[in-house]
């Protein structure tokens, strides 16, 4: 009996070794991951919306489980990536890559601006304020007819080839677009995996572990908070803008507060603070939806139910337990 | 090295004539008061004395409400928390305030980290040189080398205590602020920490809030003793011990 311990202890060490490696490595994992999805899921369109709101669950993650801010106005980062690369090519008639460079920005200068107003409030306020904010972005956008279409959404974003160093891809044929929109996700993925391996990463985890402690240590808490909310608009952006090129059109829904607090239900669902937590959250949400939504209008009542208990059951989210149970 | 009657050059920090309302309630009253280099100084006092609003004055947790702080001859009353540890002044709080989730060499890796690097969201924490040695190095100093690879919130008191002190001296400080670092603590564990202290303000000035009087006598050269809010003595301790007003206090709170 007595060294029976001694070979469990050895096998839960490799264990956790390998547990260490699948982190360090998480980002690669993840792409992978993401590569492999469309040949599991028989709805290619899905498949590429999953990729699209898991992007926007990530970006809402880093500031709501990675710093421990929660924002109800991050909608407003998500509709102006959305549209900020819907105008640049409907308007400027700008290439696509040009234009998704643009909604970035413009997700991540909406957050600078929000962030300015919001980061000195914290907890409920901050959840208020930023939804505040978020509805008046709805409503600037709703008013900007010319530009953006009001309430009829911006449309006419008609990406059919891209093409990348003088080759040509598909955009309509759905697997190609689902790997076009992949590569930037997976470019997101490595980009988030290195910020939080950063130095400013630490700073995130100290700020959300303590922040009288943070401050004390000498650093700037409302300066990394902003710096993270706008790094979060940047993610946000991003997956707004390839969702306008996935769709075509820029509905003004993209802007609503539906749409923020649909990124609430996808991140706890999927487990705040984890790497890969966010798409878990879309996929089961958005399968949800679409599923039970075949057989029933009152589908928001089911994933609400689910939502809940989740919340109650599993309160680490889906890939936050079940990380835990391998990690035990 | 301590003198009081020490020109200004001797003198690390200063108050003006601080004040501290709280709504309508003054906690802090017209407190003018001068902090060697050098020297431990104690402020001392009855719980609700004060001390922990003139200790968040001294540490630049929020400003004064009237009047003025300097530091080395430099006015930072209203200079920000954060700046602080950046000057030279560190602090650790009344009540244990370490970064709970993370392992007790993150924390002072974290802590050493905020004077090279507060922004870079590229380069790998981990290459940042020499962090994890110096870690190690405050680690031992504090005394809790051994616990190192543990998560924060499984320390035992004075352990988080320790732990505290080790992320203050991190920036390596001119002067250290503590506040009832021994509170909760056992007797053995509070010996350790006297020791510690003792031990650090040889080389940095420390300033030590503490509402047990017996503890700072023997180590302080100087003592401050707060009572509602205002500075009833301010002297060497065996003026303090004589001083009829501080004998009244000290016995008035053993009644209740
Ligand atoms: N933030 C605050 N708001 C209102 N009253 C406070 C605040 N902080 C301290 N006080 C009051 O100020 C007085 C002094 O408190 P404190 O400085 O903590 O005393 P000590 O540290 O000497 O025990 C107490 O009566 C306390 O209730
Ligand atoms: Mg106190």
């Amino acid at each position: 009996m007595s060294d029976v311990p001694q070979t469990i202890a050895d096998a839960s060490d490799r264990s956790n070794s390998l547990f260490d490696m699948a982190v360090r490595h998480r980002a690669i994992l993840a792409s992978v991951f993401l590569l492999m999805f469309p040949l599991i899921m028989p709805f290619k369109a899905l498949a590429a919306n999953i990729l699209i709101y898991g992007l926007y669950a990530l970006g809402f993650n880093l500031l709501f489980g990675f710093l421990g801010l929660l924002s109800f106005g991050h909608a407003a980062l998500f509709g102006t990536g959305a549209y900020f690369c819907g105008i640049a090519i409907v308007h400027f008639g700008l290439p696509w890559y040009v234009a998704i460079l643009i909604g970035t920005l413009g997700g991540a200068g909406m957050a600078a601006i929000i962030g300015v107003l919001a980061v000195r409030t914290r907890g409920i306020y901050f959840a208020m304020v930023t939804m505040a904010l978020a509805q008046c972005v709805y409503y600037l956008f709703y008013q900007a007819e010319g530009w953006t279409g009001g309430e009829n959404g911006l449309r006419g974003i008609n990406v059919r080839v891209i093409d990348i160093f003088g080759l040509k891809f598909d955009f309509l044929d759905p697997l190609t677009r689902y790997y076009v929109i992949a590569a930037f996700v997976i470019l997101a993925l490595f980009v988030l995996s290195r910020i939080l391996a950063s130095p400013f990463g630490a700073v995130i985890e100290a700020v959300r572990e303590n922040e009288a402690r943070a401050r004390a240590s000498g650093y700037n808490v409302m300066l990394t908070r902003l710096l993270t909310f706008i790094l979060s608009g940047a993610f946000c952006g991003l997956a707004g803008a390839l969702a306008a090129l996935h769709l075509s059109i820029v509905p003004i829904e993209m802007l609503h507060y539906e749409t923020s607090g649909m990124v609430v239900m996808m991140a706890l669902l999927g487990g705040m603070g984890t790497f890969f937590g966010p798409f878990v959250g879309a996929a089961v949400f958005m399968l949800l939806e679409n599923l039970v939504s075949l057989w029933t209008v009152h589908w928001q009542l089911i994933v609400g139910a689910v939502f809940v208990a989740c919340v109650l059951f599993f309160p680490a989210g889906i890939w936050g337990t079940i990380l835990r149970r391998i990690h035990k | 090295m301590n003198s009081q009657s020490d020109a200004d050059n001797g003198v690390i920090l200063r108050t003006h004539d601080v004040s501290k309302t709280f709504g309508k309630f003054r906690a802090l009253k017209n407190i003018s008061a001068s902090f060697p280099r050098g020297a431990i100084t104690s402020i001392i006092g009855p719980n609700g004395a004060g001390k922990s609003t003139y200790f968040n004055l001294l540490s630049g947790a929020f400003p004064p409400s009237s009047g003025r702080v300097e530091f080395e001859g430099r006015d930072v009353t209203n200079v920000p928390q954060h700046k602080f540890a950046h000057m030279g002044v560190a602090k650790s709080f009344q009540i244990t305030n370490v970064f709970p989730l993370l392992s007790t060499r993150e924390n002072v890796r974290v802590a050493l980290q905020a004077l090279v690097s507060c922004y870079d969201i590229w380069r790998p924490r981990a290459k940042l040189p020499g962090l994890a040695e110096k870690a190690d190095a405050l680690l031992m100093q504090v005394g809790i080398w051994h616990c190192r690879d543990r998560v924060a919130k499984t320390l035992a008191h004075g352990e988080q205590r320790a732990l505290e002190i080790g992320m203050a001296l991190a920036s390596d400080p001119r002067l250290l602020l503590l506040d009832e670092p021994t509170a909760g603590m056992s007797p053995e564990e509070t010996r350790v920490m006297m020791d510690l202290i003792v031990k650090l303000a040889r080389e940095r000035t420390v300033i030590l809030v503490e509402h047990k009087m017996k503890l700072v006598m023997g180590i302080s050269d100087r003592v401050l003793v707060l009572h509602h809010g205002e500075l009833l003595v301010d002297g060497t301790p065996s003026e303090v011990r004589q001083d009829q007003q501080v004998k009244r206090v000290y016995l008035g709170q053993r009644e209740h």
